[in-house]
């Protein structure tokens, strides 16, 4: 299947070597954003072209990869990068988050708990928390350098101010290992607590801003906060239609014009593999009831 | 305050043979001074008198050519400002430090609401508390006469006179020993001019702070400071009180500014 | 008794750059001495000095040589050789000094005028306010006046507002430069009054006054400031 015009997983050994040693930095650093040489990838940016790169520096013949976007493996962005690493590096594929070593994610973190010797890899737009409050580089790198993140509370306070409480509800950021604050890509702040003290390496990718960082393993995230408004992981409040499961992420559903919706879990593994354990949401045995009274 | 009486007698800055210069151009030479805690100096001249880059030299933006510029510190030792590490230099901008900025554009976040932009400075020194550090800013807010319902509201809604009361909240915030002023009143109409003259002066004094004003304006001079240095061509060529130097100016060239006053 | 200010051999020039550099003498010899709960007044026509020796005592003009000796917390210092620093303090807790002109910050109201000098000390808000309330009341300033700036006044309700706010304090010296010029009759009275009572609370003053009558009264020794006059 491989095919032959391309070397193992696309990029070529020196480029991926060069991106092997960011992401060395980034794991020693944890929560500091290196600089890298992103490469040009077949794929407009935006499609995932980070975590791509940092895919393909450490994906090895025996890894299973398993890939999702905004938790569900069938979407075509999620589709076209798994076809992409099976074709040019022939590795197996899977969608069993228990399965994988590799895990590549666009938004959000799998709801079963990963193990240790897992990779995750974030796709991440823009990986300057602080960008929005102050534009200039220079500066943010100086905040960073000496831990000045005053700013980022800025950003919180002027949520509560608003709206009465923190209304950042995902790309929410996070002190990590009690040093450096992290965007941690535009993940729901529901899965915020996962980054804690996690048994997987979580690396994070962005090619259009050339930057790449970690958290290693069993590192501490927090998510930033005031004393009397504490960061809390929302959730709608419903049980998942399909699976019935009341701790998992939820997609709002739209069923009809006429405001009719459904909730189901964002992790469509997570949801078929409780479906498979005999589970059921209140769709799952006749999804068009709700027509009825919508 | 018992204490900042006893200390009273230690000058807070020093400035010791100060200069800078940009290749053969001599931007500002030979300035030495003490300023005590709670005095006000003005530094007063025609544009390109030197006045900007002493102020700035004098706040460790710039690096000095010659000489040098000390500040006590809180544990009371006297320091070189080219000697503190970068980060000991922004810790004192954000604490014992204020800097109000001519255009207030260049002091405030003007994206961000008012209550915010006092609240920054906290929050920079580990305010952790949303409802204290709202209040605090509310009560900053009605000191410098901003309406509290424009808390939420961002300076770039605000009039030029407000921003600059913004602006003076947010350094004041969190409680300097020193503030650098750079024109402050430049560019405000004559009206909202005394209203601030007037504030600033009420804040000064109640505050006990020390200030560092820079401004081409006699009237300003001679309201907020009690001293004053008067430039031209990088030096200072006359220096004294403030009433004293404007009042009896000895300098040709001082007595050619104060005459040039128009009469009220 | 300890003299309070001792002048002895001061000497004031201007030296008028805007002028070709000519220089403009103005006062040279002065020795005088002023003690406690005495009240001296320069005499001599306009243009004798009289307000420049004010103005020497007070800081506000430099002296050109000689010695200005004034007794500030317990010990003596020349005036004429003193930090920017020292001046300042002495201002704050030794000399205080009434102008022919009121010299105000613009907005600020009336009672807050004449409150400042007591603010300054360390006196509370409230407190300086009632005083400065019972001065104004004293000088015939009616209440309704009192939240406005002074400069809409008049000029002898400006002059009033002046002398409040000089005499609010509670100074060892005082220095009076024509209090009471543009004032009516009644109002020269409160004037006589209030430099009495200072002079009983040991107040050494130096006063210009060119009212006949009224230097009789406040007068306890006069200056002749004429020999003092430096010969063009």
């Amino acid at each position: 299947m491989n095919a032959p015009a391309y070397n193992f997983a696309y990029l070529d050994e020196q480029t991926k070597r060069m991106i092997r040693r960011a992401i060395l930095k980034a794991i020693a650093v944890p929560g500091y954003q290196v600089p890298f040489a992103s490469r040009e990838m077949p794929m407009p940016y935006g499609w995932g072209t980070g975590g791509v790169q940092v895919t393909a520096a450490i994906l090895g013949r025996d890894d299973v990869l398993k890939v999702i976007d905004q938790g569900s493996d069938d979407t075509t962005n999620a589709i076209s990068i798994r076809k992409f690493f099976a074709k040019t590096a022939g590795v197996a594929t899977t969608t069993s988050t228990a399965d994988a070593t590799v895990i590549q994610t666009r938004h959000r973190i799998p709801e079963a708990s990963l193990h240790a010797g897992q990779v995750l890899v974030y796709q991440v737009p823009i990986p300057e928390p602080l960008r929005f409050l102050e534009p200039r580089e220079t500066e943010t790198r100086r905040m960073h350098a000496l831990g000045e993140y005053g700013l980022m509370h800025v950003k919180l306070y002027e949520d509560i101010a608003r709206f009465g409480h923190i209304a950042t509800s995902y790309a929410y950021p996070v002190k990590v290992n009690a040093r450096y604050v992290m965007d941690p890509s535009p993940t729901p702040k529901f899965d915020n607590p996962k980054m804690d003290n996690c048994a997987a390496l979580q690396l994070f990718g962005a090619g259009r801003e050339k930057r790449i960082y970690a958290i290693p393993p069993y590192t501490s995230v927090v998510s930033l906060d005031f004393e009397d408004h504490p960061f809390n992981r929302y959730r709608h409040d419903a049980p998942c239609a399909l699976c019935g499961a009341n701790d998992s992420y939820l997609d709002e559903i739209v069923t009809d014009d006429k405001g009719s919706r459904m909730f189901v879990c964002s992790d469509t593994d997570f949801c078929e593999t409780r479906q498979a354990q005999g589970h059921r949401g209140s769709e799952s045995a006749a999804p068009h009831e709700e027509m009825v009274h919508g | 305050m018992a204490d900042q009486e006893k200390d009273d007698d230690q000058p807070l800055l020093m400035a010791e043979g100060l200069g800078k210069s940009y290749g053969r151009l001599i931007a500002c030479r030979d300035v030495s001074f003490a300023l005590y805690p709670g005095e006000v100096l003005a530094i007063v001249g025609e544009s390109g008198s030197g006045k900007s880059t002493l102020l700035q030299l004098l706040s460790a933006q710039l690096a000095p050519s010659a000489g040098r510029v000390s500040y006590r510190m809180r544990d009371g030792v006297m320091r070189d400002l080219a000697s503190l590490g970068e980060a000991e230099r922004r810790f004192l901008f954000r604490t014992d430090w204020g800097y109000v900025h001519q255009d207030p554009a260049q002091g405030l976040r003007m994206a961000v609401s008012a209550g915010a932009n006092v609240g920054e400075r906290l929050m920079a020194v580990g305010w952790n508390h949303y409802g204290r550090i709202r209040d605090t800013a509310s009560s900053w807010l009605e000191r410098v006469e901003i309406d509290i319902a424009r808390i939420d509201d961002a300076p770039r809604t605000y009039s030029g006179g407000m921003r600059q009361r913004l602006q003076i909240a947010r350094n004041l915030v969190t409680g300097p020993l020193l503030v650098f002023m750079d024109e402050p009143t430049g560019g405000l109409d004559v009206s909202v001019q005394a209203r601030l003259l007037d504030l600033m002066r009420n804040l000064v004094s109640e505050l006990g702070l020390a200030a560092i004003v820079v401004t081409h304006d006699l009237a300003v001079a001679r309201l907020l400071s009690h001293r004053v240095m008067v430039m031209k061509g990088g030096r200072v060529i006359e220096t004294g009180l403030t009433d004293q130097v404007l009042d009896d100016p000895r300098e040709p060239y001082t007595q050619l500014l104060v005459s040039s006053i128009l009469p009220a | 008794m300890t003299a309070m200010i001792e002048l002895s051999d001061a000497q004031k020039s201007f030296v008028m750059h805007l002028q070709g550099g000519i220089e403009l003498p103005v006062v040279r010899g002065v020795s005088f001495h002023v003690v406690s709960g005495e009240c001296v007044v320069l005499s001599g026509p306009s243009g004798a000095g009289k307000s420049s020796i004010l103005k020497m005592i007070f800081g506000n003009y430099r002296c050109g040589g000689g010695r200005i000796g004034i007794r500030h917390q317990g010990k003596v210092i020349d005036l004429a050789k003193a930090e920017p620093r020292q001046v300042l303090s002495v201002r704050r807790s030794t000399i205080g000094y009434v102008s022919q002109f009121l010299r105000a910050v613009p907005r600020v109201a009336t009672i807050d005028v004449v409150a400042e000098p007591l603010i300054v000390n360390g006196t509370s808000r409230a407190e300086a306010r009632e005083k400065a309330g019972a001065l104004l009341r004293r000088l015939n300033i009616p209440e309704r006046l009192w939240p406005l700036p002074p400069s809409t006044f008049s000029g002898g309700e400006q002059q009033r507002v002046n002398i409040a706010r000089g005499f609010i304090s509670d100074l060892p010296i005082l220095l009076l430069d024509e209090p009471t010029a543009s004032l009516d009759a009644a109002n020269r009275a409160v004037v006589v009054e209030l430099i009495e009572q200072k002079k009983r609370q040991g107040v050494a003053m130096v006063a210009i006054v060119h009212d006949d009558e009224i230097r009789q009264e406040i007068a306890d020794r006069i200056v002749d400031v004429t020999s003092f006059a430096a010969a063009a």
